[in-house]
């Protein structure tokens, strides 16, 4: 038993954050928000990178890797918020033509009836007809919801890359909220030394290694139950570090130019998808 | 990342897992919790029982008496005890789990000699005097003084919360061998010595804990007489020999229950199953809840005992994050066990009622929730230190 990432795994991780840090920075994100569409030539460019045909064999022209490695690419992802329909490309690579080279943009219809990206989409699996625009609450997922729904068939898989983006977000606002609290002074003193914020900090670090933990597990060994738990984690770790990191921001939190209420939006987006908490927890239970 | 065992670690598993299934059916059950000779007795047998099966000491290193175990054949020796419900190290635990591995690690050869082969064949038990009535989460602020006199220590001073200390041999004890002062800050000037419980001076007064037992006691210390050469490490340098106590207590102590308590989780679900509970979606979804929250805490627990093993040994500050989540995932097991129970939660006769009440002390012994975020915050995230 060697559970830590491999050299090549590392190799990997820090590739692909090299590759969003430049290229979806800070600014990039920003601009985004202000007017959201996809970036067509950002998605060739992952595609190039080889981000959605990571685990397509190498024989059918994909890296021919596997969902831990997926799951550190996800990871990076949602640490940088990556707008679009990541998850649904990635799953549709080796069966929708273009998919795999990110000159094809896929989205899934979720078993919530929520579509993501569904008018800057070129193909959508799952039936979208009746789909209606909803005023979404992430100003970087535009949705649709449509009347009935049934899940995509890799749900379970759907699930695990989504939970590892809730992770890669989840460690960035704890990252946030201790670079912040190192920084403000009140009292003069750095709010960090007050253990109130202290302790928020703390508890946001604890969530993120157990739902790390989890993740990387299921990852390894496939397991929809261990999936299903690790989804669970994940959105928790995701949503509630968002909160205490808005909270350690104090009213500079509460503004639209702080990041923060990007993480929090976007977390609550993907706890939606991929199957609700009760499910989730209802599945874990049946197995006992 | 990979989270299968090599072929040997599945052969010492197979071979442990044999050996278990052979001894369990024939041991005493369980004695009273309130008749300490009667436990002293029962966990020293198990104690030589592992011994003498060579399973004693897994984890110490071959030159202190034990077997150089890797931190996975450990974690497994856990689990597989654990899992088939073997005796819990019980009034071993200081013993075998931290004040052993101190003295392996920080003693003289003539030390270990004394006291390692002991604790391994389970002849001696150790309890642990470090709290006092005024220094608990402020440890170093302890006053239990120490004054040399020729060969020996006069040690004069009070402890509390010692468990075990009814059935103990040694306690691992912290004194201050240099009183407080502007030149000596209080992290400095402490000792670490091992004690004979039988010393002249010695008084043990049992605390009644909450769950109606005498788990641990109030011990008062009147002119005991210590020989100097109990002393580990030098004098006034106790403070980093208790850090390396802290560190095994802290960071593997624990490691085994986890399993024990996904046992529980599932004797849980075929009670609500039994009892009508499991209609209550409010009570699936928490079992379900804690399904994953138990699971993620073993795998973290691998990921910290591989980063372990990567790095050679000590248990790092991980532990730290483990046991924060660890006692308050503990506590709510037990809190969804009395939902499930529901008025014969109130009933100490039926089973985890009385764990339910022990559980209450995860948050508190072996430091405190509070100075646990204290440490993580400080330590791994690098935010200033309060005053
Ligand atoms: C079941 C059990 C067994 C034990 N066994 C042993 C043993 O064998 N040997 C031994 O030496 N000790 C033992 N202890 C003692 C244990 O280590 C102490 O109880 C613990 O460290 C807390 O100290 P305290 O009880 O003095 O509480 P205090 O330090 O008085 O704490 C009271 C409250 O104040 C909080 N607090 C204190 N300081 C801070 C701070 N800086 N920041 C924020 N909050 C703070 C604490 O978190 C706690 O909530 C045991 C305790 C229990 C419950």
């Amino acid at each position: 038993m060697d559970f830590q990432l491999s050299d090549d795994q590392r190799a990997l991780k820090a590739g692909v954050r090299e590759l969003l840090e430049g290229r979806f920075g800070r600014d990039a994100l920003r601009a985004a928000v202000d007017s959201p569409s996809l970036d067509r030539e950002l998605w060739r460019e992952l595609g190039e990178a080889g981000f959605f045909a990571l685990r397509l064999p190498e024989a059918e022209g994909g890296v021919g890797l596997g969902l831990p490695e997926a799951v550190l690419a996800f990871e990076e992802a949602g640490r940088v918020l990556l707008p679009g329909p990541l998850v649904a490309t990635h799953l549709a690579a080796g069966s929708v033509e273009g998919a795999a080279s990110g000159t094809v943009v896929v989205t899934d219809v979720d078993e919530s009836g929520l579509v993501p990206w569904l008018e800057f989409a070129d193909v959508v699996r799952g039936d979208a007809s009746g789909a209606v625009p909803t005023s979404s609450v992430d100003p970087l997922t535009p949705l649709h919801k449509v009347p009935t729904a049934v899940g995509v068939p890799d749900g379970a898989v759907a699930a695990l890359l989504t939970a590892a983006e809730q992770l890669g977000s989840a460690a960035r606002t704890t990252e946030m909220a201790v670079q912040y609290a190192g920084e403000r002074q009140q009292f003069g003193q750095p709010i960090g030394a007050f253990q109130a914020v202290k302790h928020l900090c703390a508890q946001m670090l604890v969530r993120a290694e157990v739902a790390r933990s989890a993740v990387y597990a299921a990852a390894v060994t496939g397991d929809r139950l261990e999936i299903a738990g690790a989804k669970l984690l994940a959105d928790d770790a995701a949503v509630r570090n968002a909160r205490d990191c808005l909270q350690v921001h104090g009213g500079m939190g509460f503004t639209w130019e702080a990041d923060v209420h990007l993480h929090l939006k976007r977390a609550w987006v993907r706890a939606e998808f991929g199957g609700s908490a009760a499910q989730a927890e209802e599945e874990l239970a049946a197995a006992l | 990342m990979d989270l299968t065992y090599t072929e040997e670690e599945e052969e010492f598993r197979a071979r442990l897992r044999e050996w278990l299934g052979k001894v369990l059916p024939g041991l005493p059950p369980k004695p009273d919790p309130a008749d300490w000779p009667a436990r002293r007795r029962h966990d020293a047998g198990w104690q030589r029982m592992l011994y003498d099966a060579g399973y004693a000491g897994l984890h110490w290193p071959v030159d202190a008496g034990g077997r150089g175990a890797t931190p996975t054949q450990h974690l497994i020796y856990l689990e597989e005890t654990e899992r088939a419900g073997a005796p819990y190290v019980g009034a071993n635990f200081v013993g075998l789990l931290h004040a052993g591995p101190t003295i392996a690690a920080e003693g003289t050869a003539e030390q270990r000699a004394r006291w390692l082969p002991p604790v391994l064949c389970g002849d001696e038990m150790w309890c642990q005097g470090f709290s006092e009535p005024d220094a608990g989460s402020d440890l170093a602020s302890l006053r239990t003084k120490a004054v040399r006199d020729g060969d020996e220590y006069v040690v004069t001073g009070s402890k509390i919360w010692t468990s075990h200390a009814e059935v103990a041999d040694w306690c691992e004890l912290l004194v201050r061998t240099e009183p407080i002062s502007a030149e000596v800050p209080k992290h400095r000037g402490i000792s670490w010595l091992a004690m004979p419980m039988d010393a002249p001076g010695v008084t043990i007064r049992p605390l009644r804990t909450l769950a109606g037992s005498t788990e641990f006691a109030e011990m008062f210390l009147d002119e005991v007489r210590v020989p100097v050469g109990n002393r580990v490490g030098d004098e006034n340098d106790g403070w980093r020999v208790t850090m390396v106590t802290l560190s095994f207590e802290r960071g593997t102590a624990f490691v085994g229950e986890v399993v024990a308590c996904r046992r529980t989780l599932g004797q849980l679900a075929a009670e609500a199953r039994k009892n009508g509970r499991w209609d209550d979606p409010v009570i699936r979804r928490k079992l379900g809840r804690l399904n994953a929250e138990l699971s993620a805490l073993w795998r973290l627990t691998q990921w910290n005992v591989s980063e372990a093993q990567a790095s050679g040994g000590v248990p790092g500050i991980g532990g730290s994050v483990f046991k924060l989540r660890y006692s308050h995932a503990r506590q709510e097991l037990y809190d969804t066990a009395a939902e499930v129970l529901g008025p014969d939660s109130l009933d100490l006769a039926r089973e985890w009622n009385l764990d339910r009440l022990s559980s209450l002390s995860y948050t508190i012994a072996a430091g405190t929730s509070q100075i646990q975020q204290n440490i993580v915050a400080e330590r791994i995230l690098g935010l200033p230190k309060g005053r």
